[in-house]
């Protein structure tokens, strides 16, 4: 009975029992999350992956706020069925600027992890304002506020500077052109010069009129600008010599496709 | 120390600040429950959807809050002072401190259900509040902290009681999980709006790692500690093994915290996290069943209780589906099991019969032993109305689940049927379509499980009130009388009728 003697000392030192158990519980959390912090060992070294532009951060912050990852699903599992149905599966580097991650862990609706480029914006706006007009069989619930509210960019520099404080590679320049890159962005081609939007972000950025309101810029335009560019900045082509071929996806009786 | 706390005599219990957290527990758990039923039904008719405010994206946080922190959370306060005050035979340290986690926690509660309506949150499930109702909580959480040990520092007891190992370690771990999981920084301290401090993979371990632990701490040591006490004390009986109680404790909080990988199969995280997830996740099979085998063999020799005692019947059932729940998570982490269970139903049928039939019924039962005692009668108003709470419960939670599971494992296979060609059989709009009448039942199973909450909060009413129904009997078979309350105020004084 030796162990119940010893155990015994615990039960008669409330502190020590409190200490040994923060040591307890600690173990299991550093062995499993400290490693994730070697990030060379994480995140392949894709080409194309870049931080949001402010319109797109905008649309990220409100699927947020409308909880959309309590029913989608942004992670793309190395499955037969999975690569068939959405792409290919989804990579670390995929995610790296998204604070915090949108992986989800329920399919009431289908993945978005790349959903970007799937659909029209007019697509986008019609489902948002009511999916059942696009999908008949849809549950998802309506949107259509998005379409009268106006995006909020004022703001969109502290947004800039918040995250380029925990790592985010935002430069001086566009967090000072957050503002305009957004009104840009949400404004479309042929009505304004967008080579600084471009310089800065890439010259595959979206920049349209995503809603279909040329008088304003809506909640919607963020979202849709959101939805349009995720899963859409890997060039799978141009990757080489890194394993994220498809080989890589298991079938679901075990074996590899 | 005063004459009145000698060894003989009671000490000079704080009642007070138990029952006001049985109050809340019993409000908040019906309005989850109530929002729980109202998401419910959305999934089956979309047309409840109101926009902006009450869509499904904004109300389910509202809902998983309001069980887990707002039901279970006051659950855990109430429960945990009255079961450190009476196993360490003296006062809870600080009445003024612990008024203020009542107040400091309904406000938490508050604050982050006006934001999730408001669509203020951090998009991290079960973690959903922004950055200033986490700091607000810290306070609060540290100030409970502080009120435990203090209250078992100054116990008369020499030896702590498992039941408070528990309890501390929820304490303490959910202390560590909410610091570590919140790490952000606010746009502006003039917004509500934060960005993590994490992004992508590690963000996702680091919000899994709190998930996971959230139920291995919150929803499972706190309510372990319900189960050690109040088990033996209805039973009558002590507990089965003091060294399987050991062996239990320390097992089950150093495994738990391996587990969270196994949210994250098939993912972008490293397939040795996930390894590790898994292999942990079953080991965590052994400890469960530790628990759930103390606990339901403290009846050995008394069996008959079982049948007599609905009191007794839903602590049971609750240890039993427990141990159901905890071979079916297991399973589940099993990554050729993940697979198929993973994004599905599947998932939300095994937490609610964890959540329902063990956190829900442990509470329950805990609740109807204490109800009585701290408003000074013998026993609930009509234990014939736990009975038939026990049962509508009971129904309710076997349609849930089992909806659960056939939609669940219906969609995952559809999601990877093939046909001859090779190709997809089924578009994922199908799959909703094909899903439609298990929503329903599901729905009907969680009405039911309220109405059984309901008909508790009928019966406590009644009780507090000091009547006692028609035809109730006490041990011996004679009629049950009311116990006049002394004091002129309903909150009868201490503990005149507590054994």
């Amino acid at each position: 009975m030796g162990f119940l003697h010893k155990h015994a000392a615990l039960e008669k030192n409330s502190i020590l029992l409190l200490i040994l158990i923060i040591v307890t519980v600690l173990i299991g959390g550093i062995v499993e999350i400290i490693p994730l912090f070697r990030k060379e060992t994480v995140i392949e070294p894709v080409e194309g992956v870049r931080p949001y532009t402010p319109l797109e951060l905008a649309g990220y912050n409100i699927y947020i706020r409308e909880g959309c990852y309590n029913c989608h699903s942004q992670q793309i599992r190395a499955l037969r069925d999975e690569v068939a149905r959405y792409g290919h599966y989804s990579l670390a580097a995929e995610s790296m600027y998204d604070h915090p991650f949108q992986w989800g862990s329920k399919r009431t609706g289908p993945d978005l992890a790349r959903v970007g480029g799937k659909y029209s914006d007019e697509w986008h706006v019609e489902h948002m304002v009511n999916p059942r007009a696009v999908v008949p069989e849809s549950i998802m619930p309506t949107y259509s506020f998005l379409l009268r509210h106006g995006a909020k960019l004022h703001d969109l520099k502290d947004h800039l500077k918040a995250l380029r404080a925990v790592g985010v590679p935002y430069t001086d320049e566009m967090i000072d052109m957050a503002e305009k890159d957004a009104a840009v962005q949400a404004t479309g081609e042929p009505r304004v010069d967008i080579s600084g939007l471009q310089e800065r972000y890439g010259d595959r950025v979206n920049a349209r009129d995503f809603d279909g309101q040329p008088h304003m810029i809506s909640e919607m335009d963020a979202l849709v600008a959101y939805l349009q560019v995720l899963g859409t900045m890997v060039d799978f082509e141009s990757v080489e010599g890194i394993d994220v071929s498809l080989e890589k996806s298991t079938n679901v009786d075990g074996g590899t496709q | 120390m005063s004459p009145a706390d000698s060894l003989n005599s009671k000490p000079d219990y704080n009642y007070d600040i138990i029952r006001l957290f049985v109050i809340a527990t019993c409000f908040w758990g019906v309005v989850g429950m109530l929002v729980g039923v109202y998401i419910a039904l959305q999934m089956a008719f979309p047309i409840l959807n109101i926009e902006p405010y009450l869509t499904f994206g904004r109300l389910r946080p509202l809902h998983t809050s309001g069980v887990i922190f707002a039901f279970g959370g006051n659950a855990l306060f109430a429960t945990s002072y009255y079961v450190v005050q009476r196993t360490c035979r003296t006062r809870l340290w600080g009445d003024g401190y612990a008024m203020f986690t009542f107040w400091g926690y309904q406000a938490f509660i508050v604050m982050a259900a006006l934001g999730y309506v408001l669509g203020v949150t951090q998009a991290k499930e079960y973690a959903e509040p922004e950055w200033y109702a986490d700091l607000w909580l810290t306070i609060v959480w540290v100030v409970y902290l502080l009120v435990y040990m203090m209250t078992v520092i100054n116990r008369k007891e020499p030896h702590l009681y498992v039941a408070n190992w528990f309890y501390i370690a929820f304490i303490v771990t959910v202390a560590v999980l909410h610091l570590g999981n919140n790490i952000q920084i606010p746009v502006d301290l003039r917004f509500d709006k934060s960005y993590s401090a994490f992004s992508g993979v590690q963000s996702a371990m680091i919000q899994w790692w709190y998930a996971h632990n959230a139920v291995g701490f919150f929803l499972t040591a706190g309510f372990l500690g319900m189960m050690y006490y109040f088990i033996p004390k209805r039973a009558e009986r002590p507990v089965y093994s003091y060294r399987l109680s050991i062996i239990h404790f320390w097992s089950l909080i150093f495994i738990y915290m391996w587990a969270g990988p196994h949210h994250l199969h098939y993912t972008a995280l490293p397939d040795w996290a996930q390894t590790l997830g898994m292999t942990f996740s079953i080991m965590l099979w052994m400890p469960s069943w530790g628990g759930m085998i103390n606990g339901m063999m403290t009846l050995s020799g008394a069996w008959d209780k079982l049948r007599k005692d609905p009191v007794i019947r839903f602590m049971i059932i609750g240890v039993a589906f427990y141990g159901m729940s905890t071979f079916e998570g297991p399973l589940m982490s099993i990554r050729a099991v993940n697979s198929l269970s993973h994004y599905t139903d599947w998932t939300i049928g095994h937490v609610h019969s964890g959540a329902l039939g063990w956190v829900g019924f442990i509470t329950f039962g805990s609740l109807y032993y204490l109800v009585p005692r701290l408003w000074g009668q013998k026993e609930v108003y009509s234990l014939k109305l736990v009975n038939l709470h026990l049962w509508v419960a009971t129904l309710g939670i076997v349609l849930y689940i089992t909806a659960m599971w056939v939609s669940g494992i219906m969609q995952g296979l559809m999601w990877r049927s093939y046909d001859e060609m090779g190709f997809l059989n089924y578009s994922f709009v199908e799959t909703v379509v094909a899903m439609h009448p298990f929503y329903i039942i599901r729905a009907m199973g969680g009405a039911l499980y309220l109405a059984g909450a309901l008909i508790m909060c009928y019966n406590f009413y009644k009780t507090i009130r000091g009547e006692v129904a028609e035809g109730e009997v006490d041990k011996d078979g004679n009629p049950r009388e009311a116990v006049k309350i002394k004091s002129e105020s309903k909150w009868a004084s201490d503990n005149q009728a507590a054994e």
